[in-house]
């Protein structure tokens, strides 16, 4: 069965979601790749959504972090506050899924602004819930498109903390969450390498070379010792993944929810 | 409290100068009334929301606004608020001064500025850069671990404006579904404007922890039926998803932003 690379990356995200996880999702590209988890092998996953929504179920995914269908389906709504106060910072989330406008090589996350802060040449969003999920979860997952222009040497600035500029910053800032654990591209599978928290490229995705990977990252990437080749997604997957934005794109009344 | 038209509760409770909240966490966003705003011709406002939304964005193009306090401003699922952006990148239609935070912070400001407190302390801003750019970002001890600790200032408006489903011939309000940070908002404000879908006679039946914000919390009850669109209230009627993704295209130019406004807001 012929994909793209961007039903790729989703099926490759979702799979690192187990049963046993409380996720908090990011809109866009982490909630596509939650809720596939949920529609295929980790149906008890709890999601939570930084709108207050527990144990939500979507029927379609959701265009913005606090669509109808999210209470609607939720086991309970809870005020903002409490979600930030009781159930981020108070520990219970396994997982946090994130995703941003540039990653570094210590997966620290910009989403605030392209070029400088005071005259910047892009405003982006910024963090809205970001900045404590990157230090409020047992670990964090990102996904997102390899590029470039995304994979920087260097932030324009530091919206999440990764594992810091140096890679050290967690343990000096006394930190126990564990950080990135997970980085899943259009094109790889990159994990912090163990001693020096670099992330390092564990796995290729079918029909993708070293070279292309090189090309797309703005630091000289490293590869790890033995690099797998990522199980191209499944017929199941993909139907599971396709039907679900096609229920998405429906109820928006257009093309939505993959990005 | 008093029951209000809308022309009337903007013209007692918004001043210029003011620093204003219009909160609606994705729902219940109190579209009618910033509408309202506008059309007076408010200036000079500090907007306070956590997602700007395209409410703000509105005002802010229609420039309402000298001062933003925010924490994610986007158009969720969408992208960039354009009219956010031009101010922001290129000051039009004027200058536009940010006060950054994330929503943990903002979340936690208005709880404390409900609890009346001066400040709110929490885990949070570690290792960001945001501290850098936000001198209203402090770090304290806890006096009993010492551990390190963010504080940022209570959130107080001078007036909050919220959108609820409900409100009973008393004047008290019943918020149903999201309900983010509107009570909160609410009890922060020194004076505050709830525009409801309707009154009625009687809440009915409900939970006995259903959110109601008694009528002496609240400075005036607006009766404005669907005062949410493109934003959704809960048991009425469903988010206009399709509209949020025409918005982008809208808003992009400033010519298509003003002939929008014009066309379905200023007549």
């Amino acid at each position: 069965m012929t994909y793209t690379p961007a039903e790729m990356m989703t099926v490759a995200a979702a799979r690192a979601l187990t049963n046993d996880d409380i996720c908090f999702v990011g809109i866009g590209l982490p909630s596509a790749a939650c809720n596939l988890a949920r529609l295929t092998h980790a149906p008890r996953i709890c999601l939570i959504y930084e709108s207050g929504t527990l144990a939500t179920r979507p029927e379609v995914l959701p265009l913005s972090i606090g669509d109808g269908e999210l209470c609607e389906t939720a086991l309970t709504t809870v005020p903002v506050p409490e979600i930030f106060r009781y159930w981020l910072q108070g520990g219970r989330i396994t997982v946090g899924f994130l995703s941003g406008a540039q990653v570094d090589r210590f997966a620290n996350l910009n989403s605030t602004v392209i070029g400088d802060y005071a005259k910047p040449k892009v405003r982006l969003p910024g963090s809205g819930g970001a900045t404590e999920i990157a230090t409020g979860c047992g670990q964090i997952f990102i996904v997102m498109r390899h590029g470039a222009r995304s994979f920087v040497k260097q932030l324009d600035f530091l919206t999440s903390l990764g594992h810091g500029r140096t890679g050290r910053e967690r343990r000096e800032l006394g930190i126990r969450t564990k950080g990135p654990t997970l980085l899943v591209t259009d094109l790889c599978i990159l994990r912090p390498e163990a001693d020096t928290c670099e992330l390092t490229v564990t796995s290729l995705h079918p029909g993708i070379t070293r070279e292309q990977v090189r090309k797309n990252t703005g630091w000289e990437v490293r590869f790890a010792d033995t690099v797998a080749e990522t199980d191209p997604p499944s017929a199941a997957e993909l139907e599971v993944l396709r039907s679900l934005h096609a229920r998405t794109a429906r109820a928006h009344g257009a093309a939505g929810g993959s990005e | 409290m008093e029951f209000l038209s809308l022309t009337d509760a903007v013209e007692h409770y918004v001043k210029n100068g003011d620093q204003v909240a219009l909160e609606g966490f994705t729902h219940l966003i109190p579209f009618a009334a910033a509408h309202e705003i506008v059309r007076q011709g408010r200036r000079d406002l500090t907007l306070i929301r956590m997602t700007p939304d395209l409410i703000y964005d509105q005002m802010i193009g229609m420039g309402t606004a000298r001062k933003l306090v925010f924490s994610w401003g986007g158009n969720p699922g969408v992208g960039s608020l354009h009219r956010f952006r031009d101010a922001v990148e290129r000051g039009w239609p004027g200058p536009l001064e940010i006060v950054e935070h994330s929503h943990a912070a903002m979340a936690n400001a208005y709880e404390a500025g409900a609890a009346g407190m001066p400040c709110a302390l929490f885990r949070g801003y570690r290792g960001s850069d945001l501290p850098g750019v936000n001198g209203h970002i402090r770090f304290v001890p806890c006096p009993f671990t010492g551990e390190e600790l963010a504080c940022v200032p209570a959130i107080r408006p001078d007036v909050t404006i919220i959108h609820a489903q409900r409100a009973d011939r008393e004047g008290n309000v019943l918020i149903e579904g999201i309900v983010g940070v509107q009570k909160e908002a609410v009890l922060a404000a020194r004076r505050s404007v709830v525009t409801v879908e309707e009154v009625v006679d009687g809440f009915g039946p409900r939970s006995s922890n259903a959110v109601i914000l008694p009528a002496w919390t609240v400075s005036a009850v607006v009766v404005a039926p669907r005062g949410a669109r493109p934003s959704y209230a809960h048991g009425y009627y469903s988010r206009d998803n399709a509209f949020y993704l025409a918005w982008d295209e809208i808003a992009r130019e400033r010519e298509s932003f003003l002939a929008w406004m014009r066309e379905n807001v200023l007549r």
